[in-house]
């Protein structure tokens, strides 16, 4: 079994250039299908939201479907829809994406529908006040009337975390969202949605010439607006463990969830992209550590996962983040008894390393993951545009399963290493249903 | 501001269908092989009849298929997958039981090597089907909390009766009760492949794919005892089924209308009226509820097709405040659809929608592979698209109307309101008759 499996790269083409007002734009033709893939990408994202505004990056990410210069509401939707195609947006910790998948006629008039609404959305009263109440059952849905909602990705993060934009509720307090004003929602968008700040990526079947003449004619006249400085999001390790409990009212089972700082995703990247690999070896499918152990083993777990940024995008999220942990338990689990078996497989993992082949497998499923998620043009599309926004490097795509593979035994037994129960958030979740 | 027209769409090219082969095993299993070359990666889907079996113990067999044969252990069955980058899992419906799995594609021999152990050489280890036969039970547990699951529950009740299809998941308590015997029974007696298709799609040869599926499946054999759905019994429309949920902060709304199956002459023009009612963003009921009353987040309708019957589902999760006026807005758009043909540009523009995005549901390995496998389910071929894509693009506006006013009259509803009826029995009585859910 320690035989090495070869990785398979992909060589997805990458065409890069910027716009005279400043927007970045990336291009990756692929003619095996006839469908593209369109995304605009914003560098803000939950942690740039000012205070007494929580919940505002992701309200303002429904405003951008409201209409805009050329648009009434509703056409949007319409246009790409009547085209054929499908889209969407959603708002993470440090970027908000807009995107449409389309037979491969219909991309100039994705290109229009996005330029159109770079230039400016229609921010009016009664827009604001509609997708107030479309958000506020966002959340009822997701959070508000569903066990476990939010756990941990709202439940963590105010454990872990002492500043504003990294502790806070990224969905909001109905509070917030219903004092949002319009004047709010302008200052918002003339202060972020600046094509300086934006990054344009399109996958799929398109001739390049023509797709750039497209993409000068539609963005060409967007009027220059930089981007504004980058803050740092940065603030110390935890250096005593912390923790909190919490009753779910609706939830029949405990559960537990933890995190621990990592290196920076962007900054240090060899010693972050370790961490990466190390919660599939700690969680991936029945023959990982954890699951061997506290799933089979001990039974002390119906299930655990593990993935580093609170929404699961590893190569999409910037410092500072966190590798978690996450597990249901039996009815009466023990939260302190899993994090004591989680401690131990650590330190069981730091003294005694992998087994054979233990590190190859892992690192092949995790590029069977990697390449399965580039199979779609908005796999290209999305990733591209957000490595060019905070790296300025699309192509890395195609280099990540390589660089899954070439991380070394000693770099996961030293990540391992530093998995330490005083450095470590943890959040309980109670059952309160009645059953 | 300055008025820039909407480009033009350029016509889409003609519906090109994949390399793709096929061939009947002599133990019974049809094997489908398609090229799809973008990534280095192959997908799995197989199907194996299992319509009828016992809920409890089809439920818990497709939980523990993989836990292990008489040589390799859950762990090594799981060790040996990863190393060629694969992973296979199983699921179940009230037709079938279906393992999908993908690996990459240099590891598919592998991959088909230890799917053949796990369906030929099972073993279902006591303590391993004890462990799966725990989980399983607690993630009832916890989808029995889940509205979208108990509201779920409720209408399948209320559209089946006494069909099998009526009861989707197994009550706590048989699962329980089964043993890993009962396991190796069902196996032996259902996991057979009569009547099972297995389809391979990616970076693949298609011919050396089945070679190679002939090679480690081949001695898979053995007949099936099959077991045929009886036909469902048409809705029977009545009472609105309110069932209690105390304190909810939204009421979850649940209608089932009837409906036709894929192959039906009518079945195109019903999807586009289905469309424009409610099948996608744009259309009538979406706009309406979300996008001008703000009751709602993600509404959605759509045609679901079994085996023994198809039917069209209507779904939306709305705050408590405004259930009643969210069954009005519904009932409204039911009857405005029913009663008046479409507009020629909403069915246009469902029309480009339907064809669109079968485009879409095609350009992946595993898009391709979903649909492959879901059209063999019903005895039918990708070149299946062609004929439907042709019905799509002729329906006509005569059509849809009637197909409408046949299948989307509100006086075919089926409703189910899940939500804390305390306080919103009394509004959605003041619409419709309403009957509390005696549990």
């Amino acid at each position: 079994m320690a035989r090495r499996i070869k990785i398979p790269a992909t060589k997805y083409p990458v065409e890069r250039f910027t716009l005279a007002n400043g927007l970045r734009v990336v291009l990756t033709p692929d003619r095996s299908a006839p469908v593209v893939g369109v995304a605009v990408v914003y560098d803000v994202g939950i942690r740039s939201e000012p205070e007494g505004r929580t919940g505002f990056a992701h309200l303002f990410e429904h405003l951008m479907f409201q209409g805009s210069e050329n648009l009434e509401k509703l056409a949007h939707f319409r246009h790409v829809q009547g085209a054929g195609g499908t889209f969407n947006g959603s708002t993470h910790l440090d970027y908000t994406d807009y995107f449409e998948v389309l037979p491969a006629g219909a991309l100039e008039r994705a290109l229009f529908l996005e330029a159109d609404r770079m230039r400016g959305p229609r921010l009016t009263e009664e827009n604001l006040l509609n997708q107030i109440d479309v958000v506020k059952e966002e959340i009822r849905v997701n959070v508000l009337n569903r066990p476990y909602g939010g756990f941990p990705w709202l439940r963590l993060p105010p454990v872990m975390f002492e500043t504003f934009p990294n502790a806070h509720d990224g969905y909001g307090s109905f509070g917030d969202l219903d004092s949002a004003t319009v004047a709010d929602a302008q200052a918002f968008f003339d202060r972020y949605y600046a094509c300086g700040n934006a990054t344009l990526a399109v996958a799929g079947d398109f001739d390049v010439a023509k797709a750039t003449e497209m993409i000068h004619r539609h963005f060409g006249d967007v009027p220059a607006r930089p981007a504004p400085p980058l803050p740092s999001f940065d603030e110390p390790d935890l250096t005593a463990e912390k923790r909190d409990t919490y009753t779910d009212k609706l939830a029949p089972l405990p559960g537990v969830a933890s995190a621990w700082r990592v290196p920076d995703p962007i900054g240090d990247f060899d010693n972050y992209l370790p961490y990466v690999v190390l919660a599939e070896v700690l969680t991936d499918g029945d023959a990982s550590r954890l699951v061997e152990r506290l799933v089979q083993r001990d039974r002390t777990v119906t299930s655990i996962g593990g993935y580093i940024g609170f929404m699961g995008d590893e190569f999409q999220v910037r410092n500072p983040t966190a590798i978690l942990l996450q597990a249901h338990m039996p009815p009466g689990g023990d939260g302190d008894k899993v994090l004591r078996t989680v401690d131990e497989e650590l330190e069981r993992l730091a003294a005694d390393g992998l087994r054979p082949g233990e590190l190859e497998r892992v690192q092949a499923r995790i590029a069977t993951h990697l390449l399965r998620d580039t199979d779609s043009v908005l796999g290209r599309a999305l990733p591209m545009a957000v490595l060019e926004l905070q790296r300025g490097r699309p192509e890395m795509l195609n280099e990540l399963p390589k660089l899954v593979g070439e991380v070394t035994e000693a770099q996961i037994v030293a990540a391992a290493a530093t998995l330490r129960p005083e450095r470590r958030a943890t959040v309980e979740v109670l059952p309160g249903a009645v059953s | 501001m300055s008025i820039k027209p909407l480009p033009d769409l350029i016509p889409d090219a003609k519906l090109k269908l994949p390399k793709e082969a096929e061939r009947t095993l002599a133990g019974g299993l049809t094997v489908i092989a398609i090229r799809r070359a973008a990534v280095p990666l192959v997908e799995l889907r197989l199907r194996v009849p299992f319509g009828k079996a016992s809920l409890p113990r089809a439920t818990l067999l497709s939980q523990a298929l993989f836990t292990g044969t008489s040589t390799m252990s859950s762990v090594d069955i799981a060790a040996e997958l990863q190393a060629v980058g694969g992973g296979l899992s199983a699921g179940l419906d009230p037709d079938r039981l279906l393992v999908t799995g993908n690996s990459l594609a240099s590891g598919l021999d592998r991959m088909l090597e230890i799917l053949a152990a796990v369906l030929t050489d099972p073993a279902y280890p006591n303590g391993e089907v004890a462990t799966e036969r725990d989980r399983l039970v607690d993630h009832i547990q916890v989808a029995l909390s889940q509205p979208a699951h108990l509201a779920r529950t409720a209408l399948l009740k209320r559209m089946f009766g006494t069909h099998p299809y009526a009861v989707q998941t197994p009550e706590p308590d048989q699962v329980r009760a089964v043993r890993p015997a009962a396991l190796r029974t069902l196996h032996a007696e259902r996991v057979r492949p009569e009547g099972a298709v297995l389809v391979l799609v990616g970076d693949i040869n298609p011919e050396k794919a089945i070679d190679a599926a002939e090679k480690a499946l081949g001695s898979w054999t053995g007949p099936a005892k099959t077991a045929e759905v009886p036909p469902t019994p048409p809705l029977q429309p009545g009472p609105l089924l309110l069932v209690d949920r105390p304190g909810a902060v939204q009421s979850s709304l649940r209608m089932a209308l009837p409906a036709v199956d894929r192959t039906d002459p009518g079945y195109a023009a019903l999807q586009l009226a289905n469309l424009i009612f409610g099948g996608y963003f744009s259309s009538r009921w979406v706009e309406n509820m979300r996008e001008d009353k703000g009751y709602t987040y993600g509404p959605h309708t759509s045609i679901e097709h079994y085996l023994a019957g198809s039917v069209l589902s209507v779904a939306a999760e709305v705050a408590t405040e405004v259930t009643g006026p969210s069954l009005l807005e519904t009932l409204y758009e039911l009857g405005r659809i029913a009663s008046l043909p479409p507009g020629e540009d909403e069915l246009e523009q469902a029309r480009r929608y339907a064809l669109g995005t079968l485009r879409l549901g095609m350009s992946t390995q595993a898009g391709l592979a979903g649909l492959a496998s879901m059209y063999a389910n019903f005895g039918l071929r990708l070149d299946h698209l062609r004929d439907y894509s042709a019905a799509l693009a002729t329906a006509t506006r005569e059509q849809v109307a009637e197909a409408a006013a046949r299948f989307l009259a509100p006086t075919n509803a089926v409703t189910v309101v899940l939500g804390d009826a305390e306080k919103v029995q009394e509004p959605l009585a003041a619409l419709t008759a309403v009957e509390r859910s005696a549990e």
